[in-house]
């Protein structure tokens, strides 16, 4: 219920949501937790494990119990923090992991189970059969526990992600984190400061305390304003820093579009941040921890501070008759503030004894030893002297202490260190390099120290970073004393819960040191404490401390499990933002990519190319039409093909020719200007990378090709090259690939095409083979090389890249004039198949020159990279797998790529092997299907016959050994 | 008789306004590529100097002004875009102007919506006018410039004009969204 004049929510500012389909008000400030307290709504959710009926445990991310699912369809966002979420006009939340509804929900059968379903049940009893378990175990399972469900619907939103750089990042911006910002941010700093609220101030705004003689949160609001007011500060709110990385690199999750209607369908939900500091400062605040006890998960039980927070931040009294129970005095705020505000308090229960208070009932040294009510709280029992006592409650707030938030400084493998005084880890100084820690996430609880160690935390970080800064004149805060004594559960029958989100009780964890797993990280993986959402934020150090109990050791020795990031959830699509759909990532298109679409070609991927498989012509159906149509054009006729994705290189300097016979096998140093040669590159292992032509364009200058796909492998290498292995070298390297516009004219008719267009017409003479040098087409400069994959006479036409377009429509028009017109990937793939031209198939990264039948390119005349790896033993050997063509020979005529070769007669499995199928086609010029294949010993096994057979298809051939130039085998097309 | 006709890399594609933000192609007259060979960078910059008026950038910093800069591009190697330059002994040119989409991103947040896409530090105090950097453009490797007030050049290879608009856009889109 809303308690008259408290709460920094806008009265004036009503706001209407719906939870599992009712309408409720709340305003503006709320959040979903408080705005449904507020409304006297205490069941908000089902356990993960025995479906019991929970509530709001907590007032901030932590919150273990409250979650809820935001949107519907496609937009629904599951496990959403109530706590955390802001209401606004329209938003629609339903609770989760209940069936048929929240009130009734059948799955609750389980909470009777409970005696057989502890922890490690399902490791000792789904162990057999063993076939049960994926079948009929683990979908039982999976459906009756869990939290929200996803719609299983393509996620429509938008998400980012974006970088963020500065000399001092803020995280948290209470106390301690505002103190440090101010004084930083005066002393000239580029300053972050980053909160996880919508609000700033951090326990400020929840709690009385004035400071500077001022309400907490009228102190705030200077604070905000002058920083708002500095070029120099960055305020990023509802922004949680998740996690510490290398090199003072900070993720973090900002909610943008979670707290809006979806009024623009372009706003992201979430921004994922990477924020690069110089120096950062913790000030993350602390996390009250709560008392285990019997059934003290009923909705109604909250920490004592989350009580504080929602009548003092909210104007929302949690219950009408409060009872406080706890082992310190922060908790007795709690019943302060509540009786100030009007809230009846039916006691204070202190497990310490010898506590006085004014203004309530305070029962000294008992403890509540159990609670009552179905769906709500009704009651608690109390222990005291032996007795038991029953009080009527709607509403207990507990505190077992507060735990610093130390875990973004684990996040570096840092483990933190046990302070026995407040009963807590603190952080570990210096765990994360350049990162200071204030503040309670410190161990400094009262106001004012926090405001003290953030000011002072500002100082050294303005030193470090050589800027003058002074200790500015603390605002007046309180400063009281934190006083406790250890409370971590209480004894008794029945289930007293530690992790709340994962159904972890005391026993389990008990039960866990019985059965020998004795270390902390083995009690949490075989009870599941500390995992899901919360990641143990509200049952960690509980759970340690009963385990230390349980096998008779400190806390301290017993330790913590490892804190990893992220320290809040972060959605997937939030790291990935921006990676789905055309961002998965670049894609490159021609300059010809416009007119092929137009002609209909479906296009296929090449590295990160875009190029046209084939060009369907009216009437044709099927792919292998328009493919054998295109190869029996180039053949006759003359074809157009885009070639302008192979690496281009331009290589110029004194030692332009040196690097060349260096990253070659062959020699490029004695290639005549104005001529082209074909070329085989190795790795430093001995094994092919590359191959291509390179052209001399004069004495100092060539320019080499590369395959479409290694273009960027091979320009990595010539950098190594040139930067590692000889930087004495004068030379200089840049790719030019995109600055021209290259396409192949192959065919008899090519120079007859080309002598249409181009402004001197060419020859056989001035233009033999293998020759290279400048055009020009109707003024414009371009390079002409005579080079041929396809085994035809052909050539390759360069221009600048604008006039791509242009020229590809000319040189198609012009082709189709002559019985030609374009071709596709596959009817290239042919073309050089029939010809037995290798491609990246073949040079797959494990074939060497000899297996290739290239082994006489390697040079002996001179070095090269790779050729004295490539001379080991192993690589020479005659019994490698090496290149044949294969033909079939029986009925069957089909030879499929991948599938393996063996000996007639032989049992097709593995000891046999002997070699496989790389590239395979229908050859439309020779009528049949020919493949390119590795086989043991293969150039000395032409005639001889081996099977081909594909597991995977279950197809099997009987093929022909042969050479794998099938066609031309002469050349003498390609001479023209 | 036939006509060759030129198509700008970002041809259809620009521009844009998005909010506070206009996204342009800004195409250079020509992009040349100059890499000084050992022992001639003073000459090589004198060259310079002599046909454009600006002189050898250091590290990712350039020279000149709009319409005629020098710019840093790598390991001894600088881009000139304007004119079309002359032959310079002892370096080595090649001709880039094709091989690069040219935009110009402007406008109050500019900086904002690049750091969405680009790793590095970028603010006004940091990444100067006159600065520049081979970097990331979100998957793309580039080149950004800071050529004014809440003004950007950035470069990356032809082919990819399509995704740097998409990407820009994507980045300008969420700006523009906040509100």
């Amino acid at each position: 219920m809303r308690v008259n004049g408290k709460g920094l929510i806008d009265r004036s500012a009503p706001v209407g949501f719906t939870f599992d389909g009712v309408r409720y008000d709340g305003f503006e400030g709320d959040t979903v937790a408080s705005a449904l307290l507020a409304n006297d709504i205490r069941l908000v959710g089902r356990s993960f494990k025995y479906h019991r009926p929970r509530g709001v445990l907590t007032a901030g991310s932590e919150e273990p119990n409250a979650l809820i699912t935001v949107g519907r369809g496609a937009e629904a966002e599951p496990n959403t923090r109530a706590t955390v979420q802001e209401v606004f006009e329209g938003l629609e939340a339903v609770s989760q992991n209940r069936w048929p509804s929240l009130g009734l929900d059948l799955m609750a059968v389980n909470d009777l189970a409970a005696p057989f379903l502890g922890a490690g049940f399902y490791y000792k009893t789904f162990m057999w059969p063993r076939a049960f378990w994926e079948k009929l175990y683990e979908p039982v399972i999976r459906r009756a526990a869990g939290l929200g469900a996803l719609s299983g619907l393509p996620n429509t939103d938008r998400y980012e992600r974006a970088w963020a750089h500065c000399d001092l990042l803020v995280i948290g911006a209470g106390p301690a984190g505002l103190m440090a910002a101010l004084v930083a941010a005066r002393a000239g700093l580029d300053v972050i400061l980053a909160d996880e609220d919508a609000r700033m101030g951090g326990r400020l705004l929840a709690e009385t305390h004035a400071v500077a003689g001022k309400p907490g949160h009228g102190w705030v609001a200077e604070v905000l304003a002058e920083l708002s007011s500095m070029e120099n500060v960055r305020l990023m709110p509802r922004t949680t820093v998740t996690g510490a990385y290398d090199g003072g690199t900070y993720g973090a999750l900002e909610r943008v579009g979670h707290h809006r209607p979806r009024d623009d369908a372009r706003r992201p939900r979430e921004c994922f941040w990477r924020i690069v500091t110089r120096r950062a400062i913790l000030c993350a605040g602390a996390i009250e921890r709560p008392v285990a006890f019997r059934n003290n998960d009923r909705p109604g039980v909250m920490t004592a501070g989350a009580v504080r927070a929602y009548l003092n931040r909210w104007g929302v009294a949690p219950g009408r008759t409060v009872t406080v129970f706890g082992n310190n005095d922060d908790a007795h705020r709690t019943a302060r503030d509540l009786v100030a505000a009007g809230v009846h308090v039916a006691a204070v229960i202190d497990s310490r004894p010898g506590v006085t208070l004014e203004g309530f009932r305070v029962i000294s040294g008992a403890e509540v030893c159990n609670a009552s009510g179905a769906k709500a709280l009704e009651s608690i029992t109390i222990r005291h002297q032996g007795r038991e006592e029953k009080i009527a409650t709607d509403c207990l707030a507990m505190s077992g202490g507060w735990n610093p938030s130390v875990h973004l400084t684990c996040h570096m493998n840092g483990r933190p260190t046990w302070a026995g005084d407040i009963l807590s880890f603190v952080p570990s100084p210096g765990a994360i390099p350049g990162m200071d820690v204030a503040g309670a996430c410190n161990g400094a609880f009262s106001t004012a120290a926090c405001l003290r160690e953030g000011a002072e935390a500002a100082l050294r970080a303005a030193e470090a970073l050589g800027k003058r800064a002074a200790m500015p004149d603390l605002p007046l805060a309180e400063d009281d004393p934190y006083r406790i004594a250890p409370l971590w559960h209480v004894p008794g029958k029945g289930r007293a819960w530690l992790d709340f989100q994962n159904d972890v009780t005391v026993k389990d964890v008990k039960q866990a040191a019985v059965e020998n797993f004795r270390s902390v990280e083995h009690m949490k993986r075989y009870t599941t404490q500390g995992m899901a959402t919360d990641q143990g934020k509200n049952s960690n150090v509980a759970a340690l401390a009963v385990l230390a109990d349980a096998t008779g050791r400190g806390i301290p020795e017993t330790g913590t499990t490892t804190f990893r990031p992220p320290y809040v959830p972060v959605s997937i699509a939030a790291m990935g933002a921006g990676a789905e759909g055309p961002g998965f990532a670049p894609q490159r298109f021609t300059t010809s990519h416009k007119a092929a679409t137009e002609r209909g070609a479906p296009m296929i991927e090449a590295g990160l190319w875009y190029r046209p498989s084939y060009f369907p012509a009216p009437g044709e159906t099927t792919w292998r039409q328009a493919c054998d149509r295109e190869v029996a054009m180039v053949r006759n006729a003359v074809g157009i093909c885009d070639v302008s994705t192979l690496g281009k290189i331009d290589i110029q300097g004194p030692d332009a020719a040196q690097l060349l016979d260096f990253v070659y096998t062959n020699t490029f140093s004695t290639l005549a200007q104005g001529r082209v040669r074909y070329g085989l590159m190795l790795r430093e292992d001995g094994f092919v990378m590359d191959d291509g032509t390179t052209a001399r364009l004069g004495e100092q200058h060539y320019v080499m090709t590369t395959t479409t796909a290694a273009a960027g492998l091979v320009m990595k290498h010539l950098e190594f090259v040139h930067q590692c292995l000889r930087p004495d070298w004068d030379l200089s390297m840049i790719s030019v690939t995109e600055a021209w516009a290259q396409f192949a004219v192959a065919g008899p008719k090519s120079r007859e095409l080309l002598n249409g267009l181009l402004d001197q017409p060419i020859d056989d003479a001035t233009w033999p083979f293998m020759s290279c040098g400048k055009i020009a087409v109707q003024g414009i400069e371009g390079r002409l090389f005579r080079i041929s994959f396809s085994g035809e006479h052909a050539y390759e036409i360069a221009v600048p890249a604008r006039y791509g377009d242009s020229l590809f429509r000319l040189l198609v028009a012009r082709a189709e004039g002559m019985g030609g017109g374009l071709y596709g990937m596959e009817a290239l793939n042919v073309l050089r198949i029939e010809k037995g031209h290798i491609t990246h198939a073949e040079i797959h990264g494990r074939t060497t020159a000899f297996d290739i039948g290239m082994g006489r390119m390697v040079s002996q005349k001179k070095d090269c990279i790779g050729k004295t790896m490539s001379e080991r033993p192993g690589l020479m050997d005659p019994e490698r797998e090496r290149l044949v063509g294969l033909r079939p020979v029986g009925a069957v005529r089909q030879i499929l790529a991948g599938a393996h070769l063996f000996n007639e007669g032989d049992a097709a499995v593995r000891v046999n092997d002997q070699g496989y199928v790389t590239s395979t086609c229908f050859s439309p010029t020779l009528g049949d299907t020919l493949a390119l294949a590795f086989l043991k010993r293969g150039p000395e096994r032409y005639g001889e016959k081996v099977r081909m057979v594909d597991h995977a298809r279950g197809v099997e051939t009987l093929c022909e050994v042969v050479n794998p130039v099938f066609f031309d085998p002469e050349g003498g097309r390609v001479r023209g | 008789m036939v006509e060759l006709i030129a198509k700008s890399a970002c041809d259809g594609l620009l521009p844009k306004t998005i909010g506070s933000l206009t996204l342009s192609e800004a195409a250079p007259e020509a992009i040349t590529s100059v890499t000084p060979f050992r022992g001639q960078e003073a000459a090589v910059s004198e060259a310079l100097k002599a046909q454009i008026g600006a002189a050898w950038p250091a590290p990712n910093r350039m020279t000149g002004r709009a319409g005629a800069r020098v710019v840093f591009s790598g390991r001894g190697q600088a881009f000139v875009l304007g004119p079309r330059i002359a032959p310079i002994a002892g370096a080595a040119l090649s001709d880039q102007t094709d091989a690069w989409a040219s935009v110009e991103l402007s406008g109050t947040g500019a900086a904002d919506a690049l750091a969405r896409l680009v790793p590095i530090d970028l603010r006004p105090g940091v990444f100067r006018q006159g600065h520049c950097a081979r970097t990331l453009i979100f998957h793309m490797p580039g080149l950004v410039m800071h050529t004014g007030q809440d003004r950007y050049g950035l470069m990356v290879f032809r082919s990819m004009a399509r995704t740097l608009v998409h990407d820009l856009e994507s980045a300008m889109e969420a700006i523009a969204a906040r509100g």
